[in-house]
């Protein structure tokens, strides 16, 4: 006989009376069917969060159990989808249901009847291990989809799948270890709140080239790293992690938008499919997932979203791929945990979280990494998390457990934002402790000296804020030269380097060269003029306005283009160079 | 099959529990009758084998444990929608309030609708021309966008919101079927006239449908309001195809409504007593709003809320601004100096701007020129609190030139009349014609061509 409910508040329901209830195993509730996982056990009764609106359902409805751990499908047909937390297919959905999510909808998140053209890479007789390779699948135009042995299997190929097309559900490899054998299909399932099993995690070292400025010279995140964004509202976080998703060198995107706006989906929806990534000019959404859990979705699946998406990262990093995540915003999450844990009764911590809020977030971000997989080869996760701080003020618990767990630290500042300065990063509080460990790359790909010409307009913008606080005492007149200097830099690096604008066709993406470029102009011309100060001449005399324009300029000049006006800058910073000589 | 239970244990202001009631469902309408007759609705908020938590909307005044009935409806709260709600007022439960008939129609909707499926949605992009300046060119409001106006007790919200309806338009505007969807939530009696006045004078209420709950009527009916309305909306919206403006205010009430049954239920808080579940709630009905793929309508909100002591990192601005696409602040000061509308520029925002701006929709110039307005006011304001410290005497000249700027700006920009209907080309030329105090070689967020196009500078 299957259980029966005998409670329900909000997205809480009990049960009793189930046959074999295991923590965190699927039941289906009620007479739609709804999803929902086991959160607790007392006795006889089942503590149930449910994944779907719970109105309408009754005292003595059903409840029946699937034995099975919430867990993701995994296959080729992942890239492009867009799916709710606990990875139903949305498109699928609206077009079976229209525009309204109805109750109890029960659609496979893979499509079975498509077929793929799969190449194998096996032989009959090869001696596979996990994550030993059976063959592959060009999934998009970017991405081949590498169909791996699941982990825990291992065996001798006794049958493998000629080249061809299948769908997800045939067979395409017959495994035998001892006697036992195991069908390999291109679909496999993982549960969600596991990690993936890998060798060992390596140290993390190329930065994820995300194309916006401020990031990549002043504060990197690498490959395998983990960066938290947190900023009151209107401070762009959204627009931050929109345009990382957009231009970041990762070879997999999978955005998690995770209680916020709907609205913000159907951005990525409408503008990803037309944008081109800028190395391969194939379409973005040829390399990006999206999970979906919007605020008005419910609010126990929103829980589950960030597992989900975890998890489908983890096994696109299996096959050696890059992978960046991002999840918009965890202080959704984290209110989830808060709101289904006060349904529990459970003892609240700080702000009504529960205690154990700073364990789940510290696991969340240590699935990010740069790591050894079983077959020997590299892969990783990269991790940025938005969030969402109550009042702007980053004391609070979300944040500060955040912070704790993650590397890299872009603080949004909204002064700035109400400037209009974005992206809004503060450049005094925000923190990477990867800018070590990217050195090397930098010096090897962009120039020898980045970190010299990096570290000296770090220090000029350091040195604006404290001369600006004497300003504000006595006047800009009574500066000594040197130091009406470092503002006039500070405020070509604020306007023509730290600001970008997202939304301009050339300037929302700046490669590392570029950048370099820039970079070295704004410091040779502020070398040029430190030389003519020393030689007593005053800053009112030295006319930069050209230089400067042509820097603005190169904001918006695309990088085969740059030529003419780096002449034209260096030219100028020549001149006053002879002045000084 | 209405069975009558009258198992009620407990009844306090605004709940009621009882025994034994073995198929309430969860969300399901009950009615309430006391011992003389009176009946009022109510809601399961949480059943359980022992106990159901039924929540009352309406005065629990004169009931008893041993009396009270209940008896269970069957279904969860449903409204009938039909077009003939247009031009009526109802109350917070959407019962006529305007002496008219009920409305009858087959059609019944869930209050508490169903999520927009993210894939559903379309991107809002038309602009929608308020007449006002500081609106459409700083802070441009698009079809299917959520923008709130956060206000201070005594400011001229209302007027604003008033001036909005009255002049709302489309570019390029095709005729289509345009209505106004107006939630009072827990408003005095004065600014419900106010609004129905003002309705009547624009001859705005044959396309009104008009939901009033007052200071004086029941608090719980708050809760309720808001979603009705919205029914309704989504009806006319993407059932008739019309475009509806949604108003709904005050938020503050509604929040407060919500505390007070979390309250109740002996709920943990989060900040200041508020549910931890404020967000969500809120998002449940702020994310209504929005436009669908193959829909011709749209649902424009403008929520208006007061923000308790005029601050803005209060819970209920905060967890609002984090739901909807921006902000429109109204300012204290500038409404001492006499500025209407007093939008406070800086703290204002319109995340869905971009999409509704540009060549095709207003004017080419329009970004560079919202972005350089922003900047330099944000530098003329830097450059009065440098003179409070210093003096004037001790600025440079750009310095003074900002501040001349910063002054022009709000008396000449922000402000406007209360009728002054200011259409986009009027606001942009204004605009630049205040940006011409200021030298051209600032305008560093304006792209070089559209400085010579639109620039009021004598070429230098």
């Amino acid at each position: 006989m299957e259980g029966r409910i005998i409670g329900v508040s909000g997205s809480v329901v009990t049960a009793s009376g189930l046959k074999s209830p295991k923590m965190n195993d699927i039941v289906l509730v009620g007479d739609d069917k709804l999803i929902g996982e086991i959160v607790k056990l007392d006795g006889d009764k089942a503590i149930i969060q449910v994944y779907e609106e719970t109105a309408g359902l009754r005292l003595g409805d059903g409840v029946a159990e699937s034995g099975e751990p919430l867990s993701v499908e995994l296959g080729p047909g992942l890239l492009g989808a867009i799916f709710d937390g606990i990875q139903r297919p949305l498109d699928l959905i609206f077009r079976r249901t229209g525009t309204f999510i109805g109750r109890g909808i029960k659609v496979p998140a893979l499509d079975r009847e498509k077929r793929w053209h799969f190449k194998p890479k096996a032989k009959v007789g090869d001696r596979l291990d996990s994550a030993g390779e059976i063959g592959e699948v060009k999934e998009t135009s970017l991405i081949k989809h590498r169909i791996l042995v699941p982990p825990g299997l291992k065996g001798e190929v006794k049958k493998i799948a000629e080249e061809g097309d299948y769908t997800i559900e045939d067979a395409i490899a017959v495994l035998e270890d001892g006697g036992r054998r195991e069908t390999i299909k291109m679909l496999s399932k993982w549960p969600v709140r596991i990690p993936r099993p890998i060798a060992g995690k390596l140290e993390p070292d190329m930065p994820l080239v995300t194309g916006q400025r401020v990031i990549d010279t002043f504060f990197p995140v690498a490959k395998g790293g983990t960066a938290a964004v947190p900023g009151g509202f209107g401070t762009g976080k959204t627009v931050i992690l929109h345009e990382i998703a957009k231009w970041a060198d990762a070879d997999i995107i999978v955005y998690c938008g995770t209680g916020e706006r709907g609205n913000e989906m159907t951005e990525i929806l409408t503008t990803f499919p037309e944008l081109k990534d800028p190395r391969s000019g194939k379409p973005l959404m040829d390399r990006t997932i999206m999970i979906a859990n919007t605020s008005n979705m419910p609010v126990a699946a929103r829980e589950a979203s960030v597992y989900t998406s975890v998890a489908i990262a983890e096994y696109y990093r299996d096959m050696g791929y890059d992978v960046a995540l991002m999840a918009d915003s965890t202080s959704r999450w984290a209110e989830a945990l808060r709101e289904i844990s006060g349904r529990l009764e459970e003892m609240p911590g700080e702000e009504g979280y529960p205690a154990y809020l700073g364990r789940k977030i510290s696991e969340f971000y240590e699935r990010a990494g740069k790591v050894k997989l079983l077959n020997g080869g590299t892969g990783s996760v990269t991790i940025l998390g938005a969030v969402s701080p109550s009042g702007g003020d980053i004391s609070e618990p979300v944040s500060q457990n955040t912070l704790r767990a993650t590397r890299v630290f872009w603080a949004l500042d909204s002064s700035l934002a109400d400037s209009r300065h974005f992206p809004a990063i503060n450049w005094l509080n925000s923190y990477s402790l990867y800018t070590e460990q990217l050195e090397d790359w930098y010096a090897g790909n962009a120039g020898k000296d980045w970190a010299a010409i990096r570290n000296k307009l770090m220090d000029t913008l350091q040195r604006e804020a404290e001369i600006n606080e004497i300003v504000q005492l006595v006047g800009y007149d009574s500066l000594p030269e040197s130091d009406k200097l470092v503002l006039d830099t500070a405020k070509i690096i604020r306007e023509s380097y730290l600001q970008q604008n997202a939304f301009d066709e050339i300037d929302t993406f700046s490669s590392t060269a570029k950048q370099y470029k820039m970079l070295k102009a704004i410091y040779n011309l502020n070398k040029a003029e430190e030389r003519l100060i020393e030689k007593g001449t005053k800053m009112e005399s030295i006319d930069t306005k050209e230089i400067k324009q042509g820097i603005m300029a190169l904001r918006y000049t695309k990088d085969e283009d740059m030529g003419g006006i780096l002449n034209k800058i260096n030219k100028g910073i020549a001149e006053l160079a002879d002045r000084a000589a | 099959m209405e069975i009558e239970y009258r198992s009620v244990k407990r009844i306090t202001n605004m709940l009621v529990f009882a025994e034994g009631i073995k198929d309430a469902a969860y969300g399901e309408r009950v009615s309430i009758t006391s011992a003389d007759g009176k009946t009022i609705d109510g809601q399961v908020l949480a059943t359980s084998e022992d106990i159901t938590v039924i929540q009352a909307f309406g005065n629990t005044t004169g009931m008893n444990v041993d009396e009270t009935k209940l008896r269970l409806s069957g279904t969860t709260f449903k409204i009938p929608v039909s077009e003939k709600m247009i031009g009526r007022i109802f109350d917070g439960l959407g019962r006529p309030r305007d002496g008219g008939v009920e409305i009858f129609s087959d059609d019944k909707r869930d209050i508490n609708g169903s999520p927009i499926n993210p894939y559903a949605r379309s991107r809002p992009s038309e602009f929608i021309q308020t007449g006002i300046s500081a609106i459409d060119c700083l802070n441009s409001l698009v079809r299917g966008q959520k923008l709130p106006i956060f206000s201070g007790s005594g400011l001229p919200h209302n007027r604003l919101a008033a001036q909005i309806l009255r002049q709302a338009t489309l570019l390029g505007g095709k005729t289509q079927k345009f209505y106004i969807v107006f939630g009072g939530i827990g408003i005095s009696s004065e600014d419900a006239n106010f609004f129905i006045n003002e309705f009547k004078d624009s001859g705005a209420l044959e396309r009104a449908v008009v939901f009033m709950n007052l200071a004086s009527d029941p608090s719980m009916e708050r809760l309720i309001l808001p979603r009705i309305a919205l029914t309704a909306a989504e009806y006319l919206a993407f059932d008739k195809g019309a475009h509806v403006i949604v108003i709904l205010t005050d938020i503050t009430n509604y929040a407060e409504a919500l505390r007070e049954i979390s309250a109740a239920r002996d709920e943990i808080p989060a900040r200041r007593g508020y549910p931890g579940y404020m967000y969500t709630d809120l998002a449940s009905i702020f994310e209504r709003a929005g436009k669908i793929k193959g829909k011709s309508g749209s649902i424009t909100q403008i929520p208006i809320l007061t923000m308790p002591s005029d601050d803005i990192t209060h819970p209920i601005p905060d967890l609002v601004g984090y739901i909807t696409e921006g902000q429109i602040v109204l300012n204290r000061g500038l409404n001492k100096k006499n500025i209407y509308p007093n939008i406070d520029v800086p703290l204002s925002l319109s995340r869905l701007m971009d999409q509704g701006i540009g060549a095709e929709q207003t004017r080419e110039d329009h970004k560079g020129l919202s972005d350089q307005l922003y900047a330099a006011y944000a530098k003329g304001n830097e450059v009065r609190r440098m003179v409070e410290i210093i003096g004037e005497g001790a600025l440079n000249e750009s310095d003074k030139l900002y501040l001349r700027f910063a002054d022009e700006f709000e008396r000449r920009f922000i402000n406007q009349d209360f009728m002054e209907n200011r259409d986009i080309k009027t606001t942009l030329d204004l605009g630049w014609e205040i940006l011409g105090i200021l030298k051209k070689e600032d305008m560093t967020r304006i792209k070089p061509e559209f400085l010579e196009r639109y620039g009021k500078w004598k070429s230098q």
